[in-house]
């Protein structure tokens, strides 16, 4: 008689917005897995359409409070290729800057504030805090400079203003950049204690084979621009995309699930470009990564939180190294006059690519809109992840074994409904 | 340099009455004595740390979503206990006020005075605007903090 066991977590703490998991074991069996996303569906495509194409960057910016730079990197690029507008030189150096601030933000919360209690037995950051205050103040001064190029290059913080199609509103001083150059040399000896923290963390054994798709660009590692390419022989231009991607609806989920056709589940994010691209980082950063114990090729996705320290060094180096060639550029943006066309940008957001592709009619305003963020992606290789992982680890208790899976989902860092902050508050009444 | 006190809204502006907490904050910006200093904030709490990094008061507006009546107020004294305890382990964004808080508190890092003001949502699904009970209750928290910032100064 084989025992039906299910794993349930109404509301995933600690992934961004909100979701649900249900998994459900026979005997030793998997039966089913599902990751819940309550995704706003398409809000924002249906919000783009009629919208003049400058307001693409800033409305698009609203669709993730962690990640804005990259809604509003891939937007720019998108609507530029619609009008046959090309970014170069400073100005293109600046928007790589700005990304550089994204991803320390972003990959320093999630690697301090939201994985490591996993990997360190505590239930969230704050009881973490207590044990590990060090590490957790470590983290926020890292943070901290990533907020601060975003400050400096996007005007401010959270939801920056100064993008704008063919490149920016204004351009900062050499004078401007030179206080963030101190921040970030300081940020970089936290962005190399944090790798070498998150080093020593117990890793479950977990290798799989993935079809891990990243951006790759004859020289950089990368942001803004380059092929897809995948460890299994894709190859394609960005503007190739819907050729060879197909979104999928699936009954329990608002978000669509997004698959390469006719191979599926596919991977996306820092372990993909991280694999498709270990040749493209600095020597220094290559080697803090062989002295974390990471090889050049890495399958255990749990690792992905050494892999994100590890891209949080490059882009304090990144952001160090823009800084010191920096030369103000004589013009904030290059002219972008309205011409119809169809545009694509894909660039690299902290969790991975993120596809847009806009119609722009002859009068400038948009005539539809497709997004595809990074999450939908990933979510039939979480899926994947799950059914495997939770078939090697029956033997848990559910508590144990509930608590693993989470940790699984955390892995891809998921942003989930990529906006919704508001508090789910119960309150006792006595 | 920080001023003494420092207001913060947070929230989300398009997901309707998530945004209560940043209309709060707008309706703020300009009315309150020249040493207050308003914050709108959207997205990730964590920096919270550092805004109210040297500020010995700091009043927060967030909308809630607790299943009471909608445009129904509710107001903390940080200082008074930690904010209830399910605001963390269920909170839809991984990093919000309430984990702020905390984590201010576990680091030693929270101002003197926190008040945090919560106002119930009727509706967050993605769109723009105000419930009419929620806009009301808007009204009213502009009203209780400008008191209480007034009797400060």
């Amino acid at each position: 008689m084989s025992k039906t066991r299910t794993i349930k977590v109404d509301y995933l703490a600690r992934v961004e917005g909100e979701g649900a998991l249900y998994v459900r074991v026979k005997g030793d069996r998997v039966e089913e897995v599902r990751l819940q996303i309550f995704e706003p569906p398409r809000f924002f495509e249906a919000f783009l359409r009629g919208r003049g194409f400058e307001e693409a960057p800033d409305i698009t910016a609203r669709i993730c409070g962690i990640c804005p730079v990259a809604y509003q990197m891939s937007a720019v690029h998108a609507v530029e290729d619609a009008l046959g507008v090309r970014v170069e030189g400073a100005l293109r150096e600046l928007r790589r800057l700005l990304y550089c601030g994204e991803w320390i933000e972003s990959h320093t919360l999630h690697v301090a504030m939201l994985h490591a209690p996993d990997f360190l037995g505590y239930e969230d950051a704050i009881r973490m805090a207590k044990d590990h205050p060090k590490d957790v103040q470590r983290a926020l001064d890292l943070k901290k400079a990533g907020n601060e190029i975003v400050r400096v290059i996007g005007g401010r913080e959270i939801h920056p203003v100064n993008v704008r199609v063919g490149g920016f509103y204004r351009v900062p001083t050499r004078a401007e950049l030179a206080p963030l150059a101190d921040t970030l040399e300081r940020a970089r000896t936290h962005a190399l204690e944090t790798v070498r923290w998150v080093a020593t963390f117990d890793m479950p054994d977990f290798e799989q084979d993935y079809e891990f798709v990243a951006l790759r660009h004859p020289s950089e590692y990368p942001f803004n621009e380059g092929r897809l390419v995948s460890n299994k022989g894709l190859d394609i231009a960005i503007r190739d995309y819907d050729e060879q991607f197909v979104e999928e609806h699936v009954a329990h989920s608002n978000a669509l699930h997004s698959v390469l056709k006719g191979r599926g589940a596919y991977f996306v994010g820092p372990m993909a470009r991280y694999n498709l691209n270990f040749d493209r980082l600095p020597a220094q950063v290559q080697q803090a990564a062989r002295d974390a114990n990471l090889s050049p090729v890495c399958r255990n996705p749990f690792q992905s939180i050494v892999i994100r320290a590890v891209e949080v060094l490059y882009a304090v180096d990144e952001a160090l190294r823009i800084i010191a060639a920096y030369e103000r550029p004589e013009h904030a943006a290059v002219c972008a006059a309205a011409a119809e066309g169809t545009g694509v940008g894909c660039t690299e957001a902290p969790r991975g690519i993120l596809f847009h592709r806009y119609r722009v009619h002859a009068d400038g305003t948009i005539g539809d809109a497709k997004i595809v963020p990074p999450t939908s992606q990933n979510q039939k290789a979480i899926e994947n992840d799950l059914q495997r992982f939770v078939e090697r680890h029956l033997q848990l208790s559910n508590e144990e074994l509930t608590w693993k899976c989470e940790q699984a989902v955390r892995n891809y860092d998921p942003c989930i409904s990529c906006a919704t902050h508001f508090l789910k508050l119960q309150l006792d009444h006595e | 340099m920080a001023t003494a006190t420092l207001v913060v809204g947070a929230g989300n502006a398009f997901r309707r009455d998530d945004g209560a907490g940043l209309a709060t904050a707008r309706r703020l910006n300009g009315v309150l004595p020249s040493d207050v200093r308003v914050l709108v904030k959207e997205g990730d709490c964590a920096s919270l740390l550092d805004d109210w990094d040297g500020a010995d008061a700091v009043v927060v507006i967030d909308a809630t979503s607790s299943g009471l009546k909608p445009g129904t107020i509710h107001r903390y004294d940080a200082h008074e206990g930690p904010l209830p305890s399910v605001f963390s382990r269920s909170s839809t964004h991984s990093f919000g006020v309430a984990e702020a808080v905390e984590l201010g508190r576990a680091l030693g890092r929270l101002p003197a005075r926190v008040v945090v003001f919560g106002i119930e949502g009727r509706d967050f699904t993605p769109g723009e605007g105000l419930s009419p009970e929620v806009s009301a209750a808007v009204d009213e928290v502009v009203k209780r903090v400008t008191g209480e910032a007034m009797g400060r100064a």
